[in-house]
């Protein structure tokens, strides 16, 4: 037999004895009760079975192509490298150029523009979810992606900006309009506010403290009742409203999908010229190496703050949303998995790419919602695709994410896509 | 007269609770620094196998309470049960998650490790279920002690009894035998360890193992005494525990011990006489705090990197 | 001639350890100086004091930018340090790996720019100005350095020479007066050695900048350094012409005593 298929099977039968208790059995011994569910039982073995087998082929794969680059890297020294492309990174290489050719982004426009039009209020409000997931992976991916700091609490500065927006309505009747930038501005403070005493926090250090903030923020939340409150939330927070006319439900569901969708082109738009400006390359360098950075002459202090405020502000904007597109805050929708849901977007899609965050939450947020059956086991992949992305593809997705500069600038300098 | 008493009892019982509660951080804290000591990682999945040993618990002694076993026996059979599956999960999850990324950058293997623990609580919402259950009582209250029952809570006493014992014998294990100098040398210098012929991988998954050990023995002794599990119970426990490793210097098996201790003793004496809303926002400021201004901990060195 | 870098009896403790012992360096402008010791002399420990890596435990660091007084720059950050004129490279090369090579010394240019990210995102007059000149400029180093085909390349993909080469780039874009090179030429083959110190003369006359570099290969630093400063065990044990040096008693008790 192929000693790989042993090694599956093998393995295939030490995952149905590590499972078997919680999977089969299911005691309860008040009303004495033993279930027997052999059919888990069935389905565990046969998929860690395929599984382990792929696990281990791709484990291989890297591997040899570990140790082959070295070999090449000795070989030739003197010439430069040739980049070996695998079949999966020039599919998304030619996935991800397709990205960018005009008219498909024309295309692309006319398309959301116009979804609202032909569809019924749910399926809205399910692209406004998406498109407020997008925003909220573009501004983590500012602190992760770019500045390369792990940060577990972003899901807090989103609660302070769908706070911000529900309190103020309630305290002094602020309207959507004027509560966004506020909102925004206060999120992007509460993120310097954070990232003053971390900044000389190691990575890991880091996470935990952001993670902490986050629990913080929350427990305040549902623990202060007289100003914020509690665990019931706030209720009857209102839409925007058009004008100052009054827009039945799904007239305003279609006219916050508009506004949603405004504001994702503004941050696709603000974060790709960060991206490629002095304050973007400052970031990247921060993420590669902090010593050589601050030796470049860059202040890591004030580069740190920006990111962390730059980021927050966006989770800000897209709280306002939430809070107007629900109508209603409590501290529950803002746990650690809100956290861990936006950094999957920022992990999958690829450290320091737009295209690839926009990929991701079109694969983690709308595909779920399209497939029920993904619904219930979403989280389960989600920590599954963790593992999964680190160990295979730490990158990313889309890991060719380097801007290239036009070399030969014409008078007026044309941008290239990022 | 009964006014001093009652102070003085409601002290003992703070005091034995924050004892009670030390001690379960102090096992789990030994757990993350026992991990960390040998391969620089925060595991974050830690807290996970203490749920999950939880969960094997009940289900054994869900079954034996059904077929009517004396509660010794029960609690004898659950505990082992417990420990030889929360060592296999630590085992198998330092292989799938970690092993493949001992090279890769410290962040990396975190991800990682997050995304174990992620998956670990919704493989048990799935496969069992999102509500708390109730966990049997299994611990007794031996005679001896209820001579003290006025002052001190017997199962505590016990709870605390047997967790001293537990760690004293890791403390003797990690002195005496070659496992426990292998574990040490290899977290003072790993390349040097590899050049005197310890067996790094085994080492690593022996450190997982006993960390797994003590987190599903502290999970079986506090589920019985508190009565009842959900799946989210190592999350905050996780995080406690992490706290207290780094309070008392992580890395270091004593500083685990005295920072378990510690914050279970403030912690309940906090809750005990200001408000107990903000039990974990407490917690959680400790471990800010210390994380920003004493990184080292308690007893630690701080390791600068060299240019 | 006018002094440009003057340390005042520096000197650096690592908790028992004196690494650095009352070190007096002078460097005047358009010098080329060699800092030579046997290893754990201290050399990086002096680079790192004078760019504000480290603290020195005691002693001053004094930096006389062209134009400008002399200033103490003990405590500084390192990037006001580089800000002020002083650039550096790492003996363990600390390029931006996931970075290309033009961004790597596009960054260097970091610190001479002014645009606010504010601009970057409303492409003010400035930020258009500012990047079409950091974007020139990075260019023509990379040209200087043979770089220019490799511009759009990963820089961890570049071979170990290029590498280093690189580092100097990047290290020369934030437009110093001292150039600080930790063992420029390790792990070079004897050709691109050579091609290194043609280089290394070349900056000095075209930018007209004072260089202190540490290196072990004494065929280069005879060839091209006016100087030459040598360490061992945290001490400064001689300062003089490549010819003195090489006639100098202690240093070749210490290079004979280490073997
Ligand atoms: N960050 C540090 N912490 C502790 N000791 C250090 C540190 N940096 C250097 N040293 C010690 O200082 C001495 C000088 O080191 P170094 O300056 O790197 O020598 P050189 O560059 O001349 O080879 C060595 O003994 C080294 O171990
Ligand atoms: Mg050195």
């Amino acid at each position: 037999m192929n000693s790989e298929i042993r090694k599956s099977i093998i393995a295939a039968a030490w995952f149905s004895l590590l499972s078997f208790p919680l999977i089969v059995l299911k005691v309860d011994y008040i009303e004495k009760t033993i279930d027997l569910r052999w059919n888990n039982l069935i389905f565990i073995a046969v998929g860690t079975f395929f599984v382990s087998y792929v696990w281990r082929y791709f484990l291989r794969r890297g591997e040899k192509s570990r140790q082959e680059e070295t070999a090449v890297g000795i070989a030739i020294d003197q010439k430069k490298r040739p980049s070996v492309d695998s079949p999966t990174q020039k599919i998304l290489t030619q996935l991800s150029n397709l990205t960018q050719s005009k008219p498909l982004i024309a295309i692309l426009l006319v398309m959301i523009v116009a979804f609202p039009l032909g569809s019924s209020t749910y399926q809205t409000s399910i692209i406004i979810s998406t498109m407020m997931y997008i925003v909220l992976g573009l501004g983590l991916n500012i602190v992760v992606g770019m500045a390369g700091l792990l940060d577990l609490g972003y899901g807090a500065f989103y609660l302070i900006g769908a706070y911000a927006y529900a309190l103020l309505n309630l305290n002094y009747g602020f309207g959507f309009w004027i509560s966004l930038p506020i909102a925004g501005m206060l999120a992007a403070t509460f993120g310097v506010l954070l990232g003053i005493p971390v900044l000389r926090l190691r990575g890991d250090y880091l996470a935990i403290v952001t993670l902490g903030f986050h629990e913080i923020v929350r427990l305040v939340v549902e623990n202060w009742d007289e100003v914020l409150h509690g665990p019931s939330g706030i209720p009857n927070i209102p839409k925007p409203g058009f004008f100052g006319l009054k827009l039945g439900f799904n007239g305003s569901t279609v006219y916050l999908y508009y506004i949603t969708v405004v504001i994702m082109v503004i941050a696709i738009i603000v974060i790709r010229r960060l991206h490629i400006s002095r304050v973007g390359r400052a970031w990247m360098a921060l993420r590669e190496d902090e010593v050589a950075c601050q030796a470049m002459g860059i202040d890591t202090t004030k580069t740190k703050l920006t990111a962390f405020a730059l980021g927050a502000f966006w989770a800000g904007i897209v709280g306002v949303i939430f809070a107007a597109k629900s109508s209603f805050v409590n501290p529950a929708s803002f746990t650690f998995y809100e956290s861990a849901m936006i950094l999957s977007i920022v992990v999958l899609g690829g450290a320091g790419s737009i295209r690839g965050v926009i990929l991701a939450t079109l694969i983690l947020i709308l595909l779920p919602e399209y497939m029920r059956f993904l619904k219930e086991y979403r989280m389960l992949l989600f920590g599954a695709l963790w593992v999964t992305m680190m160990v295979f593809r730490p990158q990313g997705m889309i890991s060719d994410a380097r801007h290239k500069y036009e070399l030969n600038p014409e008078p007026d300098g044309n941008e290239n896509k990022s | 007269m009964t006014g001093t008493y009652d102070i003085l009892s409601y002290f003992l019982e703070l005091f034995s609770s924050g004892l009670t509660r030390g001690s379960i951080y102090a096992l789990l804290a030994l757990g993350y620094t026992l991990v960390y000591g040998v391969i620089g990682l925060i595991n974050f999945a830690h807290g996970e196998v203490y749920m999950v040993g939880a969960f094997i618990g009940l289900i054994v002694a869900g079954i034996m309470s059904i077929m009517d076993y004396n509660i010794l026996a029960i609690l004898f059979v659950t505990l082992t049960f417990a420990m030889i599956y929360a060592a296999a999960y630590g085992f198998t999850i330092e292989k799938v998650a970690y092993k493949p990324l001992r090279q890769a950058p410290r962040l990396a293997a975190l991800i990682s490790a997050i995304g174990m623990s992620i998956f670990l609580r919704e493989y048990v919402i799935l496969a069992q279920t999102p509500d708390f259950v109730s966990f049997p009582a299994l611990i007794p209250k031996p005679a001896f002690l209820l001579a003290i029952k006025n002052y001190l809570e017997p199962t505590e006493v016990l709870i605390i009894l047997s967790s001293l014992t537990i760690m004293v014998l890791l403390l003797i294990l990690i002195k005496r035998t070659k496992v426990g100098k292998a574990m040490r040398s290899i977290s003072q210098d790993r390349e040097m360890a590899l050049l005197l012929g310890i067996n790094v991988n085994k080492t690593i998954s022996m450190t997982f193992m006993l960390g797994s050990v003590l987190a599903a023995f502290a999970a079986i002794l506090i589920a019985a005494h508190i009565g009842q599990i959900n799946y989210n119970i190592g999350f905050i426990v996780g995080i406690k525990s992490f706290t207290a490793a780094v309070l008392g210097g992580i890395g270091s098996i004593r500083g685990a011990l005295l920072g378990g201790l510690v914050l279970g003793l403030t912690e309940s004496f906090a809750t005990g006489y200001f408000s107990s809303d903000y039990e974990d926002v407490f917690a959680f400021s400790i471990l800010i705090l210390i994380l920003i201004f004493k990184p080292s901990g308690l007893i630690g060195t701080v390791a600068t990197e060299k240019v | 001639m006018k002094t440009v870098l003057q340390t005042d009896k520096i000197g650096k403790n690592f908790g028992g350890l004196r690494a650095l012992d009352a070190v007096d360096l002078n460097i005047q402008e358009g010098e080329i100086v060699a800092l030579i010791g046997p290893n754990g002399a201290g050399k990086t420990t002096l680079f790192n004091c004078i760019t504000g890596m480290h603290e020195p435990t005691d002693g001053k660091v004094n930096i006389i930018p062209p134009g400008k007084g002399k200033t103490c720059v003990n405590g500084f950050k390192p990037n006001i340090i580089t800000e002020l004129g002083l650039a550096r490279t790492f003996q363990n090369i600390r390029l931006f790996s996931k970075m290309t090579v033009l961004e790597n010394v596009m960054v260097g240019c970091h610190c001479r720019n002014k645009n606010t990210f504010l601009e970057a995102i409303i492409k003010g007059p400035r930020f258009k100005r500012e990047e079409k000149q950091t974007l020139a400029h990075s260019l023509d180093l990379l040209e200087t350095f043979g770089l220019v085909d490799f511009a759009q390349q990963m820089a961890e993909n570049l071979p170990y020479a290029d590498q280093r080469r690189l580092e100097i780039a990047r290290a020369l874009a934030t437009d110093p007066f001292l150039l600080l090179l930790d063992e420029p030429a390790a792990g070079m083959n004897p050709n691109e050695t050579n091609a290194l110190d043609q280089l290394i003369l070349k900056i000095r006359t075209e930018k007209k900048i004072s260089i202190l570099l540490i290196e072990h290969d004494m065929k280069l630093v005879m060839r091209i350094s006016d100087r030459i400063f040598v360490m061992n065990q945290g001490k400064n044990i001689a300062d003089g012409s490549p010819q003195e040096i090489r006639n100098n008693e202690t240093v070749i008790h210490a290079y004979l005593g280490e073997e």
